[in-house]
């Protein structure tokens, strides 16, 4: 009970810092909205009278804590005001979308997870062979490469030269949103979600080598060889239980990594999530839509950290009654 | 067989001591960082300057990393790129490890109040992912040269703060450090005599090892449009710039100048883990 309680406690207090934070910048931007949505040449054109109705219609002429003040009025009602840039309510254009961001962002995380902990514990058992050093080689090339390098080389090498996959966008153009079937959707997350999942799979891969190589020069680990048990049984009994800590760690704290990696894959890739969101509303002074999305990469970030707070408590009995009552 | 035996089992002989052989790297990595970034200079006019008759050529002798749609030469754009780039970096990395100092000090040192204010905007700065903050922060000052290395420098501070603080409580309770303050010795002078000298190592480790993240988190937010003015040769213009002339077949845009700032990347990282060897007993095996 105390365990929620402080729990919301804190998300409630992040939430409002976040905002804050978000509603501070944006506004200290020295860039008007009104030249940035509406364009110079219209806004030369337009009277003064009619300049400063759509001031006021967008608030732009008023100090920032009195909008800040409106906002969370408004916000702690759910709603989130409206987007300048997709001239629709904030919640709407998230939800729409979040769908596609989610769907991204599941899929890279599962893979990167699976992939770097397979090869994170492959290397580990067998340290200092070549499969250690590929890896290893592997893993310190990908930490130093941008993500959206990546992207970029997959393009040219999978969509432009081999033309497996279409160059962008989350459906083919031209079809309704009715008219898309699964597979055409799977077909075109499958480049920006490999790219994605390319980000996280070096940390974790070598972190879950580091913890590995420690088990593997455990006492316990020697006597089990010394008693005679096969390799696949060390890993299963000693290794993999050893590892799921840190990595149920790192995994649910890559979260914050993977939205940063998806604005800059869905910028690549055209494909239209929340990141190419956060990156219109910024170049257009959007303010309620870029704190909706700053709002929602911290909770996403929040929820993530509190997963694995919990999953500590199932994996590690040790750890059950302090996550708890603590 | 004897022979063979003993063979085996002798030591591997390394002709060059290993220290020597880590310092002689960082110093040549460290020595061909700051080749590039006064090439990158002194290139920069020949980078910006396009020949139309030249445009679109694939990598050559002459181009070695082909020419534009403007014909501008596309190895003096990546290495003034490159140069920008590691200027950024530096400025900012320099920054976020000052602030990192001060708010590990004020934290351990201030008192419990202290600690729980910075603690806390700690967590603010890791509860939003990176590039969405420095998006923000950049955004707010105006983007362009300063927008993106404060904004770089603002963000990349958490993970070294927290080692400086945990570094500076070990520091505060150790016995020499309590054995002065008995024998009355100013707090000015534990700070200088056995403050500074525990924790230098670190912080220097933490800030060399900062400059790639800076570099990269550069590069992707000047990508996005938030960062370097698009008249300035930067890596993230480039690779931008690039993407509109990919499907039409012209790799080389993308490709060299991205491999280009993974090497510089892998260089600032080596040259860390050398350091860190050199001046960490705990790493010296690594």
């Amino acid at each position: 009970m105390r365990f929620a309680v402080r729990n919301i406690g804190r998300f409630l207090l992040l939430m409002l810092l976040v905002s804050l934070v978000t509603f501070t910048l944006v506004s200290a931007a020295p860039i008007d909205p009104l030249q940035v949505n509406v364009g110079q040449a219209a806004l030369m054109q337009m009277s003064d009278e009619k300049r400063a109705q759509l001031a006021a219609f967008w608030g732009a002429d008023r100090p920032m804590y009195e909008r800040y003040v409106e906002w969370l009025g408004a916000a702690l009602q759910g709603d989130l005001g409206m987007s300048l840039r997709y001239n629709r309510p904030v919640v709407q254009v998230l939800a729409e979308r979040a769908a596609n961001t989610l769907a991204l962002m599941a899929v890279a995380w599962v893979l990167s997870g699976v992939i770097g902990f397979a090869l994170g514990v492959l290397a580990g058992v067998r340290k200092g062979s070549w499969i250690d050093r590929l890896v290893r080689g592997y893993c310190f090339v990908l930490a130093a490469s941008p993500t959206f390098w990546i992207g970029l080389v997959f393009l040219v090498v999978f969509a432009v030269n081999l033309g497996w996959f279409p160059i962008g966008f989350s459906s083919p153009i031209g079809a309704l949103s009715t008219e898309v079937s699964f597979v055409d959707a799977l077909h075109h997350m499958a480049l920006p979600a490999l790219t994605l999942s390319l980000v996280g799979v070096a940390n974790i891969a070598l972190h879950t080598r580091e913890k590995t190589v420690e088990v593997m020069e455990s006492p316990y680990v020697r006597y089990a060889l010394a008693r005679g048990e096969g390799m696949g049984s060390i890993v299963r009994r000693h290794v993999l239980r050893n590892v799921s800590l840190p990595f149920t760690t790192l995994q649910f704290a890559q979260i914050a990594e993977i939205f940063g990696g998806s604005v800059l894959v869905e910028e690549v890739f055209s494909y239209p999530g929340l990141g190419q969101a956060a990156v219109t509303a910024g170049l257009g002074g959007d303010v309620a839509l870029l704190v909706g999305i700053a709002l929602f990469s911290a909770a996403l970030v929040f929820g993530g950290n509190l997963v694995a707070n919990l999953i500590y408590g199932v994996i590690d009995p040790r750890m059950r009654k302090e996550v708890l009552h603590g | 067989m004897a022979e063979r035996a003993a063979l085996l089992s002798a030591p591997r002989r390394t002709f060059v001591p290993d220290r020597a052989r880590t310092l002689v790297l960082c110093i040549a990595f460290a020595g061909a960082l700051g080749a590039i970034v006064v090439a990158g200079m002194m290139v920069e006019p020949v980078a910006m300057t396009s020949d139309l008759a030249q445009k679109n050529l694939p990598p050559s002798w002459a181009h070695p990393f082909g020419t534009d749609q403007l014909g501008r030469d596309m190895l003096c754009r990546t290495l003034a790129g490159l140069s920008l780039s590691i200027v950024v970096g530096l400025v900012a990395a320099v920054a976020s490890a000052l602030i990192a100092v001060v708010l590990g000090a004020v934290a351990a040192l201030g008192g419990r109040r202290a600690d729980d204010a910075v603690s806390l905007l700690i967590d603010l700065m890791m509860g939003i992912p990176h590039i969405v903050l420095l998006l923000l922060i950049s955004f707010a000052l105006g983007k362009g040269f300063w927008g993106v290395t404060i904004g770089v420098a603002l963000t990349h501070w958490p993970n070294l703060a927290r080692v400086m603080r945990a570094e500076m409580l070990q520091c505060k309770q150790a016995p020499y450090v309590e054995a002065a303050r008995k024998l009355g010795v100013g707090a000015v002078r534990i700070a200088w005599h056995h403050m500074v000298p525990y924790i230098l190592p670190q912080l220097v480790v933490g800030l060399v090892l900062l400059f790639p993240h800076a570099i990269l988190h550069e590069a992707a937010i000047t990508f996005l449009g938030f960062g370097l003015s698009p008249e300035q040769p930067a890596i993230g213009i480039i690779l931008s710039e690039s993407m509109a002339y990919l499907s039409s077949g012209m790799w080389w845009l993308a490709i060299l100048p991205g491999v280009a700032l993974v090497v510089v990347v892998m260089a600032f990282d080596a040259v860390g883990h050398g350091l860190r060897r050199l001046v960490d007993p705990a790493h010296a095996q690594d």
